[in-house]
């Protein structure tokens, strides 16, 4: 069992008890009213739990099985005695997609959506009239599929016409504040039951299965939650072994486990990405952490943290308990704390939050980073209730870059494609924070490596300090993103030539020109220690086929070959010649990216 | 037998909230306090997952009190 958020066996159990304590809490009520085709009392009792959690009580209406439409539109005494104020349509494809023929039109498609919808839209007026906010999840096809594949396709495939409903349905809800959508398709992305249920259909009257119905609860208590302001607004991160692995403290900056390296670094940092989204969508980042606050703070320096410094609105790095700083946190943001949701990898630091400040929400995050944005998702602690102004903003730049990508999407050649990758690279001598990465790179990578020379962490260390060595780390990025550091050459001076004892790059940026940029590095570099010539060693392996050309290209000339192994070729530095590079803007170090 | 009305007890607990609640196999949802049909549904799934088994449909149905369960439980676990 994955760990999570929303584990359904343990809730199950702890459902009662959980309802009962939090409606004692509970700071508001809510009136609402669940119509649809199917039973809809376990799911009102979901959502008593979720909303519990946010401090609000519900108060539920239950209508008649399968009368929806006449309970909002023609019998509607009993519902307006009632008052809504939310409106949960529980409806699903059973209830929404009359099979068509298979062999419908496109036309008899849209005329069956445009009849549904028709409905749907009298059942949201007459709602919106009560006063209530409409919630309607989007469809799932149903679970059988006669038609095969053809049914995400044809007119009259179930999944098509699913697909087509759900689009009208979001121009519905774009056209009237009162009508909202429940995202099903994201719902229905979790969890690992399957979404329907044949058998609790045939004993309960619910097509979702238990979980299914659980998490769609918990989706629609965030809408709710949200109608009623109580979103969470901050994000209060711990730093070791939650935002980057490792301890700052012991292993320093350039030890922490953050990056593209290793599946643990990916993990890291696809979190911290994660909480840059949730940044740049205005919710509030904050650093709770027990280190020193400088060494804390270094950890963002490290040039693969995808999270700066100034991403936190607070940062607390110090060796108070973690909920005096949530509480100076709160004081400083002029926030309470019940729009907190505070992440940390220990159990114990969270036990104690959660004891001390039950109002915080502390995601029972694992201990694995792999599951860490997922955990902190499934809680839907920050679901946004409209599109906010930052976001309209944001919206506008990327209409102005889709433009350009638009003009840019055929290439008359393979130059014009480098030139629109907007390539930047960072080149320069070993520096320790990429000694890791040196050595891993050096010991995995097979195909484009001259010598496959390997060397240990610790010879790698010592070369980076030797002043007969010439070495060199290149990193590349471009628009699609930071590609890391791809490219390693090192060298060492004989008498007045620089023997290459080891140039590699990674597959993954191939052809791209890189090798012409880390050369015209290294001439300078040859240039620089007084070399009149560079020596190329390629040693053949059954792997590098693909470099046995690479000297040649760069104009070096085969030259007999002494004692050492391999094939070797020379380049007379003596001669002037002009940069090889042409694609790519290289940055000092520091300036990159 | 008995092992398993004992593991039933802490469902019956949790699920009914009722902390001090003991059940005995003659009981059934008209001995039960609270053991209505929206219980039902969440017991069944907590056995279910407890016991890791699955009643199909119609074996609950025939069901006269909590020993025959009991009983249902115990041949899906052996059988």
């Amino acid at each position: 069992m994955l760990s999570s958020e929303l584990n359904y066996p343990e809730l199950l159990r702890k459902r009662s008890g959980q309802i009962r304590m939090l409606r004692e809490q509970a700071t508001l009520s809510v009136r609402v009213a669940f119509l649809g085709g199917a039973t809809t009392q376990e799911l009102g009792t979901w959502l008593d739990l979720f909303l519990g959690k946010s401090g609000i009580q519900t108060i539920g209406y239950h209508g008649d099985f399968g009368r929806y439409f006449e309970e909002a539109t023609l019998d509607t005494e009993r519902l307006r005695e009632f008052a809504p104020q939310v409106v949960f349509l529980n409806l699903g494809a059973r209830d929404l997609i009359q099979a068509l023929p298979p062999a419908a039109t496109a036309a008899d498609l849209e005329q069956a959506v445009g009849g549904t919808l028709g409905r749907i839209r009298d059942v949201c007026d007459a709602l919106a009239q009560m006063g209530a906010v409409v919630i309607i999840p989007t469809i799932v096809p149903p679970p059988m599929h006669a038609l095969g594949n053809l049914s995400a396709w044809v007119p009259g495939g179930a999944s098509l016409h699913a697909a087509l409903l759900n689009v009208r349905l979001a121009e519905l809800a774009q056209q009237s504040a009162q009508v909202r959508l429940l995202d099903t398709q994201a719902v229905l992305s979790t969890g690992s039951e399957p979404w329907y249920s044949a058998e609790r259909w045939f004993r309960y009257k619910i097509w979702r299965s238990g979980e299914a119905e659980m998490r769609t609860a918990a989706s629609l208590a965030s809408i709710v939650g949200a109608l009623f302001g109580r979103t969470r607004k901050v994000l209060v991160l711990d730093l070791d072994n939650t935002l980057w692995g490792g301890v700052i403290g012991d292993d320093g900056v350039d030890r922490i486990v953050i990056g593209r390296e290793t599946p643990r670094a990916e993990a890291y940092t696809a979190f911290q990405e994660y909480c840059l989204t949730l940044r740049r969508r205005g919710v509030l980042l904050a650093v709770c952490s027990k280190n020193d606050e400088a060494v804390a703070r270094s950890g963002f320096d490290h040039p693969d943290s995808v999270l700066k410094v100034s991403d936190f609105a607070a940062f607390r790095a110090n060796w108070n308990p973690k909920s005096e700083n949530l509480v100076s946190i709160a004081t400083e943001l002029r926030l309470g704390l019940d729009s907190f949701v505070f992440v940390d990898d220990n159990p114990a630091e969270r036990h104690l939050v959660a004891q001390q400040l039950p109002m915080v929400a502390v995601p029972e995050l694992g201990s694995d980073p792999s599951d860490y944005a997922r955990i902190t998702d499934e809680g839907r602690y920050f679901e946004p209730i409209s599109i906010s102004d930052e976001d309209v903003q944001r919206a506008a730049l990327y209409a102005a870059n889709a433009v350009r990508s638009s003009t840019e999407s055929a290439f008359a050649n393979y130059d014009e494609y480098l030139q629109s990758l907007e390539m930047m690279a960072e080149i320069d001598a070993f520096q320790p924070v990429y000694l890791e990465r040196i050595a891993q790179l050096i010991n995995k990578t097979n195909q484009f490596n001259l010598t496959t020379r390997r060397y240990t962490l610790a010879e790698v260390e010592q070369m980076a300090g030797r002043t007969d060595h010439v070495t060199l780390y290149g990193r590349l990025a471009d628009r699609f993103g930071d590609n890391g550091l791809v490219s390693i050459i090192v060298g060492r001076v004989v008498e007045q030539t620089l023997l290459v004892e080891l140039w590699l790059m990674s597959c993954r940026v191939l052809k791209r020109g890189f090798e012409h940029a880390m050369f015209d590095a290294l001439v300078d570099r040859a240039h620089a220690v007084g070399c009149r010539s560079i020596t190329g060693v390629f040693i053949p392996s059954e792997k590098n086929g693909m470099v046995s050309d690479h000297y040649a290209s760069l104009g070096f000339r085969s030259v007999p070959s002494d004692s050492t192994p391999g094939q070797q070729w020379q380049y007379d530095l003596s001669s002037a010649s002009s940069p090889l590079n042409q694609f790519i803007q290289v940055k000092p170090r520091g300036q990159y990216s | 037998m008995d092992n398993i009305l004992e593991r039933l007890q802490p469902i019956f607990q949790d699920v009914l909230d009722q902390p001090g609640l003991q059940v005995s196999a003659e009981d059934s949802g008209q001995t039960v306090a609270g053991w209505d049909s929206l219980a039902h549904i969440s017991l069944v799934a907590a056995i279910e997952h407890e016991f890791k088994v699955r009643f199909a449909l119609g074996e609950l149905e025939e069901l006269k009190n909590l020993g025959d369960m009991i009983a249902l439980i115990q041949t899906k676990r052996t059988g």
